[in-house]
């Protein structure tokens, strides 16, 4: 293909602006350019927790019994919790957004770090629940491992007593009351519902721990791109990075807007 | 601007104008070690992974040398079975995850993409030397598992052997692969919106080279694919650190789920591999032929339609495993399909060549070399996706030598080719013809004789992966060895006389060939730190070779 000698007109001011990078013509092909490479990047993130959730779907199809009854080891309360502070998170980035496109820097940085408040409030409520599924025995530890399904038993014990006293006394089983002198007692059945419901767990510990590391990844970015909005980096001429980072966010929510049913409301119907 | 016509002999001397001074380039206009490892240029960067990658390839080569030593006789005598386990293994991980997936698209892709397409540089530069830094620390990773004892799983760390019996070093090697794995993941979104956004004025879709249709194609199935490798990868090392059960049947899991996630990317990885090739084939017989390429639309949908046949058809690899015999049906069916484009693009390369004025230059001569090869790969293709032979030839040497006919046939030969092909324009400098010439014949017949035995020992049932076989299959196997020294010799030549020529080649002109793509026609040779002096403006299709002057850049 031959090219003529032609140049191509040159687009004036546009050369010399501060935030056009050397090798883009325009600030239009800049933001073009950055928005696409941002939606690719999330496609590659959508596959990435597309594995997760094909083997979800896999043993959800498999042992349908048993997630539901391990799902139902979840709080609710403290999911719904979560998923309407993720939910204003999220508004609060569209406002980030929106004050970046119309030149509001310092609007900008303040809607960017409550974004990052409510990000934190979350990985709070994370927190506890994690440190409460810890202690009832849900978290992968060492009574998890191998061929020990005693976690199982002391699990559903925990379940037990909270749903007896309504969850007022946070009362944890004592292990000796479950622990089986004779494993055998379990029996097939007992050792395949321990099997069942771990691969439960640990698909909800791969999958909300993933999350989580992107939320932190989030916090970082959003921080960086806060400061630089509070510098007045960002005008109506050049707002990609708040926008990019805004996708990034709105990612890790609908994210979550899956996990949620999938990991806490599944067992809903069985009752608390 | 000085223009050359067509008729003139390819390597013909420079002219005086040309050479008369040394114009700055992209090479010289900074010497310094910084400029080159903190290099943001597509250029450098490019140069940066064909050095990496030919020292890992080197490496790999040498892993093949030892298994093949060790099938010279029938008693496991050199290695021993643990270490013969891991040899192949090693081989297999460091050809596949350290060469071939980076070798056309982030060699020759980094250095002609944003030439070819008329702009200054790929669409995220630091992303782009972030990539090949995450390479670079795969590697140091995957070299460390190597060094600390290797891994013995076979390079698809199959569970449960991977996730619960082998002793080996799974994890670290996994965790070097999920590195590498975003390299080549950032490599192709740098790509896609690379040409999607940075085609300069008038450059259409369908006045794109068709290396670019295949390397548009490849980056698409590395942004897609690659994360589900990663995940499944993350959750082998989850199995294999915390004792749960995902994969392991013994606990509830399933292992061929793993396959099933394994493949989804390993198989379309397969077209990372060898889709570039395609491309890149397209571009030699058509310049070498100063023929446009027959069919143009229908070679750039099929390099599109290789990508999502690509996705479709992982459960190939799963005929043996007892999957349904209704989903197996499919896939097969499936897999036959993946003929069609493939059996277009040799075809239109046929008719390319017809009636075109053919040179015999180096880069054609691996091009022949790779037609002839890569067609017998893509036959013994279809033997394997008819499901009742593939039970027969499943794990055999038969499937060995039917992908290493792709792989090394194919997508080597494409990578050698392109390395020929662009070497002036990389360098500056031409190379022997005379030695360029030889390699190739001689990695041609090197490859037949190392690999066709390997067809006949899997016909004849010689299982793949085992370090003893009876002593029938001995006569075959020293072909095959014997094979093997000589496609070595071939791919150690131009390890001698490329950079002899680097430094002491015949200056060359911006357009040796008279091609007719914007990086040969608009830029030095070796081109200038921003490429272009001024921004191109396409007017018309490519690769329309007749009575057009091809333009050689002086400056």
């Amino acid at each position: 293909m031959s090219a003529t000698n032609q140049t191509v007109q040159d687009h004036g001011q546009h050369h010399h602006h501060k935030d056009l990078a050397h090798h883009f013509d325009t600030l239009e092909q800049q933001h073009d350019a950055n928005t696409l490479g941002m939606w690719a990047f999330l496609l590659t993130e959508v596959l990435f927790f597309g594995g997760l959730f094909a083997a979800y779907t896999i043993y959800r199809y498999k042992y349908s019994a048993m997630f539901e009854e391990a799902s139902n080891h979840l709080d609710i309360t403290l999911g719904a919790t979560n998923t309407v502070i993720l939910i204003l998170s999220s508004l609060t980035m569209a406002l980030a957004v929106r004050c970046s496109q119309t030149g509001q820097a310092v609007w900008t940085g303040r809607w960017l770090l409550i974004t990052i408040f409510f990000g934190l409030m979350f990985l709070g409520v994370k927190y506890f629940e994690w440190k409460h599924d810890y202690n009832i025995r849900l978290m992968p530890g060492k009574d998890w491992a191998g061929k020990d399904f005693f976690w199982w038993q002391y699990a559903k014990k925990a379940k037990e007593m909270e749903k007896h006293d309504k969850g007022h006394s946070h009362a944890l089983p004592d292990p000796k009351d479950v622990l089986p002198d004779n494993h055998p007692s379990l029996g097939i059945k007992g050792i395949q519902e321990s099997q069942q419901a771990r691969l439960f767990f640990l698909l909800y510990f791969c999958m909300t721990s993933l999350h989580a590391l992107h939320m932190l990844v989030g916090f970082v970015l959003i921080g960086i791109i806060a400061y630089f909005a509070y510098q007045g980096a960002y005008s109506p001429d050049y707002y990609s990075p708040v926008e990019n980072i805004g996708l990034y966010w709105h990612f890790v929510d609908i994210v979550w807007i899956f996990l949620f049913p999938l990991l806490y409301l599944l067992g809903a119907h069985m009752g608390h | 601007m000085a223009t050359v016509s067509l008729e003139s002999r390819p390597y013909e001397k420079v002219s005086d104008h040309d050479s008369s001074h040394e114009s700055v380039n992209y090479l010289n206009h900074d010497h310094s070690i910084l400029s080159w490892l903190l290099t943001l240029d597509h250029k450098r960067i490019g140069l940066l992974y064909l050095v990496t990658i030919t020292l890992m390839f080197l490496l790999g080569g040498a892993l093949a040398g030892a298994v093949r030593l060790e099938l010279l006789t029938p008693k496991g005598d050199l290695l021993a079975a643990d270490t013969y386990n891991k040899a192949f293994t090693a081989h297999g991980i460091i050809m596949l995850f350290f060469f071939l997936i980076p070798s056309i698209p982030a060699v020759m892709g980094n250095f002609v993409l944003p030439l070819m397409i008329g702009a200054k540089d790929v669409a995220f530069p630091r992303l782009n030397l972030l990539s090949y830094y995450l390479y670079f620390a795969g590697s140091v990773i995957a070299l460390t598992a190597l060094l600390l004892g290797g891994v013995d799983t076979g390079w698809t760390f199959y569970t449960p052997f991977s996730s619960t019996y082998s002793n080996s070093y799974v994890v670290v090697m996994a965790v070097g692969l999920f590195v590498v794995g975003f390299s080549s993941i950032l490599t192709g979104l740098n790509f896609v919106v690379t040409v999607h956004r940075m085609r300069c004025p008038g450059l259409t879709w369908f006045r794109l080279p068709l290396f670019i249709w295949a390397i548009y194609a490849t980056s698409v199935v590395q942004l897609l694919g690659t994360p589900v490798i990663a995940v499944t990868l993350g959750l082998l090392g989850v199995e294999r650190t915390l004792g749960v059960g995902i994969f392991d049947p013994r606990l509830g899991g399933d292992p061929i789920l793993f396959q099933h996630l394994f493949w989804f990317y390993s198989h379309p990885a397969v077209y990372i591999m060898i889709l570039p090739s395609l491309g890149l084939i397209s571009e030699v017989i058509s310049t070498f032929s100063k023929k446009t390429v027959f069919g143009y639309h229908i070679i750039a949908f099929s390099s599109i339609a290789i990508a999502v046949f690509g996705f479709i058809v992982w459960a190939h690899h799963m005929f043996t495993t007892g999957i349904s015999p209704y989903a197996a049906m499919v896939f097969s069916l499936l897999t036959f399909s993946v003929a069609i484009p493939s059996g277009i693009k040799v075809f239109s390369w046929l008719a390319t060549m017809y009636g075109g004025s053919i040179s015999f230059d180096t880069p054609m001569i691996y091009a022949f070399g790779f037609l002839g090869l890569f067609t017998i790969g893509g036959l013994t293709g279809l033997f394997l996706s008819t499901l009742g032979t593939d039970i027969h030839l499943h794990d055999t040497y038969f499937i060995v030598a039917h992908f290493h006919y792709i792989m090394v046939g194919g997508a080597i030969m494409g990578y050698m080719a392109g390395v020929h092909f662009w070497w002036p324009k990389i360098t500056g400098r031409l190379y022997s013809e005379f030695w360029g010439k030889l390699s190739a014949g001689i990695t041609f017949i090197g490859f037949n004789f190392t690999f066709f035995p390997q067809f006949i020992l899997g016909y004849l049932g010689m299982p793949r992966r085992y370090y003893e076989y009876p002593d029938e299959f001995q006569v075959l196997n020293v072909f095959s060895t014997a094979g093997a020294s000589i496609l070595a010799i071939g791919y150690l030549m131009p390890m001698f006389y490329m950079p002899l020529s680097f430094f002491f080649g015949e200056k060359a002109n911006s357009n040796p060939y008279g091609a007719t793509t914007l990086d040969w026609t608009d830029t030095t040779s070796p081109p200038s730190p921003h490429n272009f002096e001024k921004t191109p403006v396409v007017t018309e299709e490519p690769y329309n070779f007749h009575g057009k002057e091809a333009a050689v850049v002086s400056h």
